[in-house]
């Protein structure tokens, strides 16, 4: 679908080509958004989606490719500029000062004064009034950002977008942190807004919203451009489809698992959330894992994922619930006497959460182990015994340059680094290894390699819990899937029984029946 | 009975603008996301050239001013480190903090045959109704006007916002930079100012004492008024009414020693900050260099 | 170019052209102020090592600066920035001098008393400062400088109470001679002593005219003992893992809260030995009044940065502080430079220590220059 450049679209982005290092984030994406209308951007987590919205705003600049705003073309150096073309974003993470009014993060920058620069709040709250009326953003002026819910702070990122003016309106994932109460009066302002003439632009990955809230769809996978579609003549599994491509699937080499007993085992557990004490991050949350299984926990990104692992690893507090391993309760312990139980993490976060950087690799083999002879005796360190222990993981784990266990693990490439986490903890000998995005930034070699590795535990009948936002990985390295919607566990399927339209609906906040209904389909 | 109590109020005052000054100083360049642990620095070399500007042009006013414009030439050091170069605020600081009183006792010799002193300035600046410093009533102006230019103006808006979320304040084409670096010379110029009203108000010359700690007074009284101009100049006055007590306590005619009294602020502010922890109250960006790469 | 960038890439390269920077500047302003820089320098040169005295007392002025620079390294290896070194090493001084004075006993045991003493009032000041970090979140910055405050104040109540005040002076009395820790002080101060000691200039020179003491070894001793607990134990090791990445440290179970009240109690304690060693190695083996304190703390926080918080590095940088201290005094004494050009010359290059963080980045962008090139 080729488009001319005209004014009738209120962007059209060419060719637009973004690289960070090595790394292709984009790689020459187009897309036209047609003025007057809702146009949604979809991807998977990493797609590209919010790296192309942040060049329109002039946040990054794009290596090539041409930016035309109502069939002129612009250059948009830094949000100043992006703010002078009536351009708004509603950031995913709030850009609002907390201890400000509502008021006050409006008009920042664009202040209503009196002579000598004396602000004049009443007049920009009679000024603000106007647009909270005309677009129903009902919000308290007066109060703090820090003292209103996460659904009020949006509408007053929308207001600051309105009040400067903007007529295209960006919103990045705007609904993954909104109640379904909130989510649905979004779309209803969104509405007003399009009647009001402005044109919006969604990035989102929830299929259900996209049907709700959209005319048009873009769909980008990967840092590439994959179609364009009208949202009234597709279906939901239809996007998914597009949105998670099958052709790109990694095979894994596995046998049918052979399940034990259940070694893991969390009942109906609760998790306040740390911000906001009346939210919870997880509700209700049960489940079990096998020994020689792996469970996969598919889910969008900001579902509970994160706080979950923060409450099996005790840097969280459970409010209600337990959390057992074989049979013994190890909900709001220390960090540590849950790794003495025998439950074992490879964290997301390598670099924040899993490593020192400035260690060398043979101090971060030991991490965990540090005072635990034979690498330490009576407050000594043995570095005999420390170094022979990081050659061990090295040669197992197949860890380059060779001689490393001296060097600072900063200097590994993320494989390697990765690697050396996995030999850590599988060191440890675990009954539960928990992998959270085990692959995240990995090399499609070292993908394979953690994989296997993976694979290799389960047949020597430990208990494997995988949480990805890959579905790809989920699906073809569970034995058993469950999804994590809203921070709760919302379906769980054998692995044989299940496909990736079902999981995907259901990650994507869709009901249990009709995504069940899909899979026969 | 009455005149003592007079005299007590008289000596807090006198005690207590120097600290007021620094204080507004550190409020100034914290609120904008800048520590500023010079501020002891600063006071020293603005309470030399005061000083010596004072004894030179037999013009005490020309001194302030001058005292105020040498700690904003030693707060542009800073703020080319801390913003430009992203260099560990507290190093700098600290840094400053040798160079002021160093740099002022070598030009004090040189311009004062060797000495470690000036020379008594000719005149120093007025006292109201022959009484009260008139750097009293200066810096009770500063106070208003700063905490009038941080909540009513767009300025004020402007550069709370930098010190909060310079992020956000940039994505609104907010120069975070320049925000910065105003406030950070501006918070040298007021801690010189500060300085200078030691040298030309309480005493009439420069000694190597005449700056000792009250930087760092100033910046527990930031901590301790909330990073607010009101709630530091009521820090500011505590303090120097322990001073004054200590001072006119120190006759020793009565049980409690004069060291004890002095004590006191600081423990008091120990308790406080106990009191009211997990209420954080710094400016959140507070200490950390501006990185739009990061944003 | 790979090696340039190496080289450039040390914290050792850094901190020299940091020093070279400083005394760059510092003699610009001398020359600007009509001195020559040059004869300042060489006077500098001469003031610290054309007499053995002199090299003696450099190190004798330099040991208790060396101690208090570990102090302050090793809360840096935790992350803390202990400001408070001046408080500890004052408390450390006045436990030391309450100790010595009060008690008499036999000098085996009248020595490890008063220092133990002084070490544990410098490590409970200390630890009280890691524990307000620890359980409250309060910034160890701010209730550093109050304890430095109040410790200033205690010091002044101690000096002037007429339990431990020295009739017409500004300092206490001096501890018992059996606390005293100077190198044959005995046997120097007997006539034979003396004689001996003539027939030889050099030693004569350095035993006599100097409060030659224990404490330099120490210290290093002392560096070393640290440079091994930092890197051989586990107690240096956790507290690094704490340091370089506490949430790493969090999720590996190492305790961080234990670990900052460890570690600040541990530096504290080695400002209380710094200042025992003072009041035991040199006299008046007292302590004075408010303003007399040398900023022996504060000058910890200098020798620590400058060497890049090593403690083998502190031994160096101490020395180079000791130094320039003493040395400038004959700046005066030649050349009638004021000896205040030392302490701006040190907070310059304190200053361009903070600015050279940036010189890794510039080598890294002249490494990317150089890749670009070379493609």
């Amino acid at each position: 679908m080729k488009v001319k450049i005209s004014s009738d679209y209120a962007v059209q982005m060419r060719a637009i080509t973004k690289n960070f290092g090595e790394f292709c984030a984009l790689n020459e994406v187009s897309i036209d958004v047609k003025k007057g209308t809702i146009h949604a951007l979809l991807g998977e987590n990493g797609a590209g989606k919010t790296t192309l919205m942040n060049i329109l705003y002039g946040l990054y600049q794009a290596d090539s490719g041409e930016i035309y705003l109502n069939g002129k073309k612009v250059e948009i150096k830094n949000p100043n500029v992006a703010i002078e073309n009536k351009i708004g974003m509603v950031h995913q993470h709030f850009m609002l000062v907390n201890n400000f009014t509502v008021a006050q993060n409006i008009i920042l920058g664009r202040e209503v004064t009196k002579d000598f620069g004396v602000l004049d709040m009443k007049k920009a709250r009679t000024e603000i009034d106007e647009i909270i009326k005309k677009y129903g953003l009902k919000v308290d002026q007066k109060a703090k950002i820090e003292n209103i819910s996460v659904g009020m702070q949006q509408r007053v990122e929308i207001l600051k977008a309105l009040y400067r003016g903007a007529d295209l309106l960006i919103f990045d994932e705007p609904t993954a942190v909104l109640t379904p109460q909130e989510i649905e009066d979004l779309i209803n302002i969104m509405h007003k807004l399009i009647e009001d003439g402005k044109t919006i632009i969604i990035i989102t990955h929830k299929l259900k919203e996209i049907k709700a809230s959209s005319e048009v769809c873009s769909i980008i996978r990967r840092g590439k451009y994959v179609d364009t579609v009208n949202v009234s003549e597709v279906d939901e599994s239809e996007l998914a489809d597009k949105m998670v491509g099958r052709s790109v699937n990694l095979v894994v080499d596995k046998t049918p698992a052979k399940p034990g007993e259940v070694v893991f085992e969390i009942d109906n557990i609760t998790v306040q959330n740390e911000i906001h004490a009346n939210i919870d991050s997880i509700k209700n949350l049960s489940l079990k894992v096998r020994k020689g299984e792996i469970v996969g926990i598919a889910g969008v990104d900001g579902n509970g994922q994160k706080e979950l692992i923060e409450a099996i690893t005790s840097l969280v507090k459970v409010k209600e619930g337990t959390i057992k391993i074989n049979g013994k309760e190890i909900q709001n312990t220390k960090p540590k006497n849950v790794i003495k139980n025998k439950v074992s993490t490879i964290h997301e976060d390598r670099q924040k959460r899993g490593l020192v950087l400035d260690f060398s690799v043979a101090q971060n083999a030991i991490l965990e182990k540090y005072n635990e002879a034979p690498y330490s005796r009576f407050g000594i360190l043995n570095y005999d015994e420390i170094n022979k222990f990081a050659k061990n993981i090295i040669k197992e784990y197949d860890v380059r340059p060779e001689k490393c266990h001296r060097k600072k693990i900063r200097a590994l490439s993320g494989g390697n680094q990765q690697k050396i986490i996995i030999g850590r903890e599988i060191k440890n000998e675990p009954e539960l290894l928990i992998a959270v995005q085990p692959t995240r930034g990995l090399d499609v070699g070292a993908i394979e390699y953690v994989h296997r590795t993976l694979v290799e535990q389960r047949d020597k009948g430990k208990a494997v819990l995988l949480v990805s936002l890959e579905l790809d990985e989920i699906m073809s390295l569970s034995d058993r899937i469950a999804v994590i919607y809203n921070g709760t566990i919302v379906g769980e399927y054998d692995r044989k029984e299940v496909n990736e339209n079902t999981i995907g609906l259901l990650m994507a906040g869709g009901s249990k029946k009709n995504a069940d209904n899909s899979k026969n389909s | 009975m009455l005149s003592s109590i007079l005299s007590l109020l008289n000596t807090t005052l006198m005690y207590s603008a120097p600290l007021i000054f620094g204080a507004m100083g550190g409020v100034i360049s914290e609120r904008a996301g800048v520590v500023n642990i010079g501020i002891e620095g600063m006071m020293t070399f603005g309470a030399f050239v005061g000083a010596s500007i004072g004894y030179y042009t037999a013009n005490p006013w020309l001194g302030f001013l001058a005292g105020g414009l040498a700690g904003a030439l030693m707060a542009l050091l800073h703020a080319i480190a801390s913003i430009s170069f992203k260099a560990d605020q507290t190093i700098s600081g600290m840094a400053l903090n040798f160079i002021g009183p160093g740099l002022s006792l070598f030009l004090c010799r040189i311009f004062f045959s060797n000495q470690t002193m000036t020379d008594r300035v000719p005149n120093k600046l007025p006292k109201v109704f022959n009484v009260i410093d008139i750097t009293v009533f200066i810096a009770l102006a500063v106070t208003i006007l700063l905490w009038f230019i941080l909540y009513k103006t767009k300025w004020g808006l402007r550069i709370r916002s930098v010190g909060e979320h310079p992020a956000a304040a940039d994505t609104l084409g907010i120069n975070v930079y320049k925000i910065r670096y105003l406030s950070v010379i501006s918070s040298g110029f007021l801690a010189g100012l500060g300085g200078a009203s030691m040298t030309l108000a309480v005493v009439a010359q420069f000694t190597p004492t005449s700056i000792s700690g009250q930087g760092f007074i100033a910046l527990a009284a930031v901590i301790f008024g909330k990073w607010t101009p009101q709630g530091a100049y009521g820090a500011c006055l505590l303090f120097a009414i322990a001073q004054a007590l200590a001072v006119s306590l120190g006759g020793g005619k009565i049980a409690v020693p004069s060291e004890i009294i002095n004590m006191l602020p600081y423990v008091l502010t120990i308790i406080i900050l106990i009191l009211f922890v997990g209420k954080s109250m710094a400016p959140k960006a507070s200490g950390k260099p501006y990185d739009k790469g990061t944003r | 170019m790979q090696t340039t960038v190496k080289i450039l890439k040390r914290p050792f390269t850094s901190t020299v052209i940091a020093i070279l920077c400083g005394l760059l500047v510092a003699g610009i302003i001398l020359s600007i102020s009509g001195y020559d820089p040059f004869a300042a320098f060489s006077a500098l040169i001469k003031g610290i090592f054309s007499r053995p005295k002199y090299i003696f007392k450099v190190i004798e002025k330099s040991t208790p600066i060396i101690l208090t620079g570990i102090s302050v390294a090793f809360a840096f290896k935790t992350g803390l920035f202990n400001i408070g070194a001046e408080g500890q090493y004052i408390m450390g001084s006045i436990a030391a001098t309450v100790v010595g004075i009060k008690l008499n006993l036999p000098p085996v045991i009248q020595v490890p008393v008063v220092i133990l003493s002084g070490i544990l009032a410098g490590a409970i000041f200390g630890a009280i400062v890691g524990f307000l970090k620890a359980k409250f979140g309060i910034h160890e910055v701010i209730t550093s400088i109050m304890f430095n405050w109040i410790a200033f104040y205690f010091c002044n109540f101690i000096v002037t109470s007429s339990e431990f005040h020295k009739p017409s002076s500004a300092r206490t009395v001096s501890i018992n001679e059996s606390g005293f820790t100077m190198l044959l002080y005995k046997w120097k101060n007997t006539k034979e002593g003396i004689n001996c000691l003539k027939q030889n200039k050099w030693l004569s020179d350095i035993v006599l005219k100097t409060d030659l003491n224990y404490g330099i070894i120490i210290a290093v001793i002392m560096a070393i003992v640290i440079s091994f607990l930092l890197h051989r134990t586990t107690l240096g090791y956790t507290v690094r893992a704490v340091g370089l990445n506490s949430h790493a440290a969090e999720f590996a179970g190492i305790g961080v809260k234990r670990n900052i009240v460890a570690a600040m109690t541990i530096s504290g304690a080695i400002c209380g030995l710094a200042a025992a060693l003072t009041i035991t190695g040199t006299s008046p083996h007292a302590i004075y009044q408010l303003t007399m304190f040398e900023n022996i703390g504060f000058n910890g926080l200098f020798v620590a940065l400058i060497a890049r918080t090593s403690p083998i590095g502190c031994i160096f940088s101490g020395l180079f502080y000791g130094g320039l201290s003493y040395g400038g005094n004959s700046l005066q004494l030649d050349l009638g430079i004021p000896s205040e050009i030392i302490g701006t010359t040190i907070g310059i290059i304190l200053f361009f220590v903070a600015l050279t963080g940036v010189v890794p980045m510039l080598a890294d962008r002249l490494a990317k220059r150089g890749n670009k090139n070379a493609k």
